[in-house]
């Protein structure tokens, strides 16, 4: 076994230790406690809680190698996934914490006196939180087999144990506190490398400003400057301007914003605090916990990007054949990687050294002919996880980063898994199929759901359909369109009622499934798009993924001119309104 | 007008203010006016508006919420409405 997987072993494990013995001490005896951890959870903790339910295997694994690739045009989904908790704080989470119940489809069930709202609710809410699970179940499995050296399957099955312990044991208590010392580890594993390598390349140890500093080679060059330089001189797109049209920027944007605000995973944790005004903060600091991580990410991408470059075309990033990265020396990062099928390069020219270039590269080699890109494959997925390899930094900070990756998914697994069996515990049997069973029996239905929510999770994650890099946008899509919208009339637009509700909701998820399935192929079946995925088949130009806003525009059309020109809803349900839009009364703290 | 719908408006403006600044900083000037205030560099080497698409948005957001919790409160305890 080398020095580094003896690492990984034992940072892995000691936080696997960690999260067992909470599930043992947070296990959860009600179903308030399951659902909402007995609304007792103090609202600095809920952020952190939240900042680790919310940062997936995406934001932790995929995000920063998004950034290193598009450079400024991946700056939508540092926006759209923050921006989304001032629309979370402002207009749902206090309103929902004051009317107080357990689930999301409850109340769009209860402001909408209607089953058929609650139900359609709950179809989103596993529709969205399943496709999201996968990518989780995945990002397990990668960490565990690049790290570990274990199978896929293995560290798949490991992963999924550890949350079935702590997840049907203890619910959203349980659940809450495991994602508190995920939250540390992730954001620990996060930073230290970052700042490691920020030091290294501009001597100012804080990426958030080392990624504005000058660099540190003697060059009297700004580190953004270098990376414009760099990359354009190597034929690629320069990395600070834009590339994409604004108008999909600012859909995209926008409908990841409204998505992530109607995310039910994240919702459901501003149910566990004790107050509303507590609900009004902790969104302020689970942003900040967020923003820790998401402000860090364009540093490490734009450094990891560099890194990346001068190893390969050695320390003068000139495209010079003679100093390039030889075949025969790789490092051994680069040799880990290229086993994953992740990394891939090919020698075309045949002068033993490996090229890496962009598409608008013209510079010739000694013999005349152009230089063609060799790397033929660098997985996004790669950046963050090889980062620290590449700069080589000490094994204890690669060990952390996989104990980071796996606590991220980890986490926001079993934040969208108690969604999930909460939604069919409460919503489904608890409110359609046994209206009269009482709290242990119930209890007893939420833990079930659970263990089924998990191996259906488990399942998806070793037969992932082909879709599984395109439901993101579905999920978006899905909560942009058809909970933000609901909830948002709920609370500010009394007027509205349960068939505007309801048309609206259909109406929104409609549009958007429909739009997304014209180009990406009916439930993304290879070969059923309607149409090519490409601007000029577009409405107006809108892309597939940025179309959720469009959807809730939908929705909110729909309801509101449908409700003006029916009966207005019944006085209990508006006086319902004016009561969550007081916090006084909201039910009080449960100790646990 | 009572003082519940005193309070509601009060809550509205409030609301509206802040996303009026939530847009400006990210919509406007990290994508819609990203082109003019690259022109200015600011913390050493940052073009104004890839530096409010990557981190002044998100910062300003963080604020945005805090100010909001703040001025909620305040308005929870003038209007009697508040919880404790």
């Amino acid at each position: 076994m080398t020095n580094l997987q003896m690492w990984t072993y034992a940072v892995v494990g000691a936080t696997f230790a960690l999260y067992i013995f909470i599930a043992i001490k947070a296990r959860a005896s009600t179903t308030g406690e399951f659902y909402v951890a007995g609304k007792g959870v103090h609202p600095v903790l809920n952020g952190m809680a939240t900042g680790a339910d919310w940062m997936s295997a995406a934001s932790f694994i995929s995000m920063a190698g998004l950034i290193a690739f598009k450079g400024y045009d991946a700056s939508v989904y540092l926006m759209g996934w923050t921006g989304g908790y001032c629309l979370l704080a402002m207009l749902l989470a206090p309103y929902l914490r004051k009317y107080g119940k357990f689930t999301v489809p409850e109340f769009i069930g209860d402001r909408f006196y209607s089953q058929t709202a609650r139900v359609v609710a709950v179809i989103c809410l596993i529709v969205a939180s399943l496709t999201y699970v996968i990518g989780q179940m995945k990002g397990i499995g990668v960490a565990f087999s690049r790290f570990l050296e274990i199978p896929f399957n293995y560290g798949l099955f490991l992963g999924m144990g550890i949350v079935f312990i702590y997840a049907v044991l203890g619910g959203m208590k349980g659940v809450t506190y495991t994602q508190i010392a995920q939250y540390c580890v992730l954001i620990f594993a996060y930073t230290v490398p970052a700042i490691f390598i920020s030091f290294q390349l501009t001597g100012v140890a804080l990426p958030q400003l080392g990624l504005g500093s000058m660099m540190s080679d003697g060059s009297g060059m700004f580190l953004l400057d270098k990376m414009d330089k760099t990359l354009t001189d190597l034929g690629f797109a320069a990395y600070t301007t834009q590339k994409g049209s604004t108008m999909n920027m600012f859909l995209l944007t926008m409908s990841l914003m409204i998505g992530t605000a109607g995310l039910p995973h994240v919702i459901t944790r501003f149910f566990t605090v004790p107050k509303v005004k507590d609900a009004r903060s902790s969104a302020g600091w689970a942003l900040v916990f967020i923003a820790i991580l998401y402000t860090t990410a364009p540093g490490v991408g734009a450094m990891a990007r560099l890194n990346l470059i001068n190893t390969i075309q050695a320390d003068s990033i000139a495209p010079d054949t003679t100093q390039n990265l030889k075949i025969d020396a790789l490092p051994a990062w680069f040799t880990n990687w290229e086993k994953t099928g992740l990394l891939k390069y090919e020698d075309k020219n045949g002068d033993g050294r490996i090229q890496y270039v962009g598409k608008n590269y013209t510079g010739t080699d000694a013999n005349g002919k152009v230089i063609e890109n060799e790397m033929v494959k660098v997985d996004r997925d790669i950046m963050v996880l090889a980062n620290p390899e590449i700069a080589q930094l000490p094994n204890w900070v690669i060990a952390l980063v996989a104990a980071g990756g796996i606590a991220a998914a980890l986490s926001t697994a079993a934040g969208l898994l108690l969604a999930i069996s909460s939604a069919i515990s409460h919503d489904i049997v608890k409110g359609i199929i046994a209206k009269d069973i009482d709290d242990k029996t119930e209890l007893m239905a939420g833990r079930i759901a659970m263990a089924g929510a998990i191996c259906v999770a488990g399942y998806l994650g070793l037969h992932p359909p082909g879709f599984a890099a395109q439901v993101v946008a579905l999920a978006f899509g899905l909560a942009a369109s058809s909970i933000f919208p609901a909830l948002m009339m709920g609370i500010f637009a009394k007027r509205v009622n349960n068939i505007g509700a309801v048309c609206g909701m259909l109406a929104g998820l409609g549009t958007t499934l429909v739009y997304i399935f014209w180009f990406k192929g009916w439930l993304f079946i290879p070969g059923t798009a309607m149409a090519a995925d490409n601007a000029s088949n577009w409405l107006f130009g809108i892309a597939p993924g940025s179309f959720g806003a469009v959807g809730a525009l939908i929705n909110f059309a729909v309801a509101l001119s449908i409700s003006s020109v029916t009966a207005p809803p019944p006085e209990h349900i508006q006086h319902l309104v004016e009561d969550i839009r007081v916090p006084m009364g909201s039910g009080g703290a449960v100790d646990h | 007008m009572s003082d519940a719908q005193k309070y509601w408006q009060a809550n509205i403006r409030l609301v509206i203010g802040c996303l009026v600044v939530w847009f400006a900083v990210s919509f406007g000037a990290g994508i819609l006016f990203v082109h003019q205030l690259n022109s200015i560099t600011i913390l050493g080497g940052y073009p104004l508006g890839f530096w409010f698409a990557q981190q002044g948005s998100i910062y300003t957001f963080v604020v945005l919420i805090f100010f909001y919790a703040w001025r909620m409160n305040q308005l929870d305890k003038k209007f009697n409405v508040s919880e404790d």
